[in-house]
């Protein structure tokens, strides 16, 4: 079973990797970044109060970029079908299709977060801030996304009917990721934590019900 | 109910429901190692759902199923990458299956895709890909393979090919259950013919 599950996360990683998806939620992250000084004009104290939750946002925005490519192909291809006869459960393919999305998703976010921070003129502690609570929310936000590309997995419309499921449900990430910025006795983090962790938690299972569901 | 873990494949008063449909109600049948079975009928009638539903990818209706330990299926989705050189794609399926390098070779001789082994499955044709998908379930060491429509796009040599195939695994106390509007060259033990069930008997 661990072998499966190593096999199934190195080809997901390697197949993001190749085929540049990876890039494409980091290159929308910059571009957002880079647009918002323009839009509010460079006074560099509201660039330091507000870039971090705008650093925010765009996380969240860049969740929704991959949602067709987690899980839609392998079900037209029939490489779902073909794990679920040699007995893996939906619930251990969601959770691979869960750590492979992190390992292609989190890095270059975090990766990009650094650069854009940058732009925003954001250093030293706040820094480290907004760093430290992207690298806590990255694993849940890669859990919606495989749990919302499993629940409209061959839906008509289904990017669309992502965003709209991503917005409530990445709520308490937004507040407490965002809050932990102006927040200096670090409970926001914890809470992020907390909420991070419900998420990944529940995600092979919601996203692996999703897909059981979606064969009767 | 499905049970697996068995030696032989037995369906008794097997029924299956697709949406509001009555596909088939009461199949029984059963195969022993080394017996081949033929499922014959016209489109829609359930052929591809049974063998789903043998595989376990679909629950029967009511009615239970004893399959063997291992099953493989090929229908006709790839579950290959296409971006990849069919050895690359093959060997995913191949050490999930603890299968080792040799048989990636044999399964690909078996289907007479030894010169395309590095080539990306994107670039092949219609009988290749069917080649490709036969491969890909000679590699399963399964001891019954569920054939949907496997002569599909293959040309007169190449179903030759699939019957030897089809032939060693037999001989090998494997099983066989195809789907197919093309004739195969075996021998079936076993034809199921399905037809088209009145509407007044769609259940409620």
């Amino acid at each position: 079973m661990i072998g499966a599950l190593k096999m199934m996360i190195w080809r997901d990683v390697r197949q993001s990797y190749a085929s540049g998806g990876t890039w494409l939620p980091v290159i929308f992250y910059l571009s957002a970044a880079t647009l918002f000084p323009f839009a509010v004009g460079p006074d560099r104290d509201l660039l330091l109060q507000t870039g971090g939750g705008i650093l925010w946002i765009a996380a969240l925005l860049a969740t929704l970029l991959p949602l067709d490519r987690l899980v839609q192909p392998d079900l037209d291809s029939g490489f779902h079908d073909q794990l679920l006869v040699r007995g893996i459960a939906d619930e251990l393919i969601a959770f691979a299709r869960l750590i492979s999305h992190w390992l292609a998703f989190g890095p270059p976010l975090l990766f990009a977060a650094l650069l854009a921070s940058g732009l925003m003129g954001l250093e030293g502690p706040p820094l480290i801030t907004l760093l430290a609570s992207l690298a806590i929310a990255t694993p849940a936000l890669a859990g919606l996304a495989v749990m919302i590309a499993a629940l409209t997995a061959g839906l008509k419309g289904a990017g669309a009917l992502g965003g709209l499921l991503l917005v409530p449900l990445a709520i308490p990430l937004l507040i407490f990721g965002a809050g932990s910025l102006a927040d200096q006795s670090g409970s926001a983090l914890l809470f992020l934590s907390a909420v991070s962790l419900l998420l990944v938690a529940i995600t092979p299972f919601a996203a692996g019900a999703a897909l059981k569901a979606m064969r009767e | 109910m499905r049970i697996d873990g068995g030696d032989n494949l037995r369906a008794e008063a097997l029924s299956c429901v697709r949406g509001d449909k009555l596909l088939f109600r009461d199949l029984n049948f059963t195969l022993e190692p080394g017996q081949a079975g033929l499922v014959t009928g016209p489109n829609g009638v359930g052929k591809s759902s049974l063998l789903r539903l043998i595989a376990g990818l679909l629950e029967p209706f009511s009615g239970t199923i004893h399959v063997p330990t291992s099953v493989a299926i090929c229908d006709d989705r790839m579950a290959l990458d296409e971006n990849l050189p069919l050895q690359d794609a093959l060997r995913f399926w191949a050490s999930l299956d603890d299968r080792l390098e040799g048989d990636c070779a044999d399964a690909m001789g078996a289907a007479d895709m030894g010169h395309l082994a590095e080539v990306p499955i994107r670039y092949f044709s219609t009988g290749q890909r069917q080649r490709a998908r036969l491969a890909r379930t000679f590699l399963t060491a399964a001891d019954l393979w569920l054939l949907d429509e496997p002569a599909n796009g293959l040309d007169t040599a190449s179903v030759e090919l699939l019957g030897q195939s089809l032939q060693a695994h037999l001989k090998r106390g494997g099983m066989i259950l195809a789907a197919s509007h093309i004739a195969l060259p075996i021998s079936f033990n076993l034809q199921l013919e399905l037809t088209a069930l009145e509407e007044m008997e769609t259940p409620q």
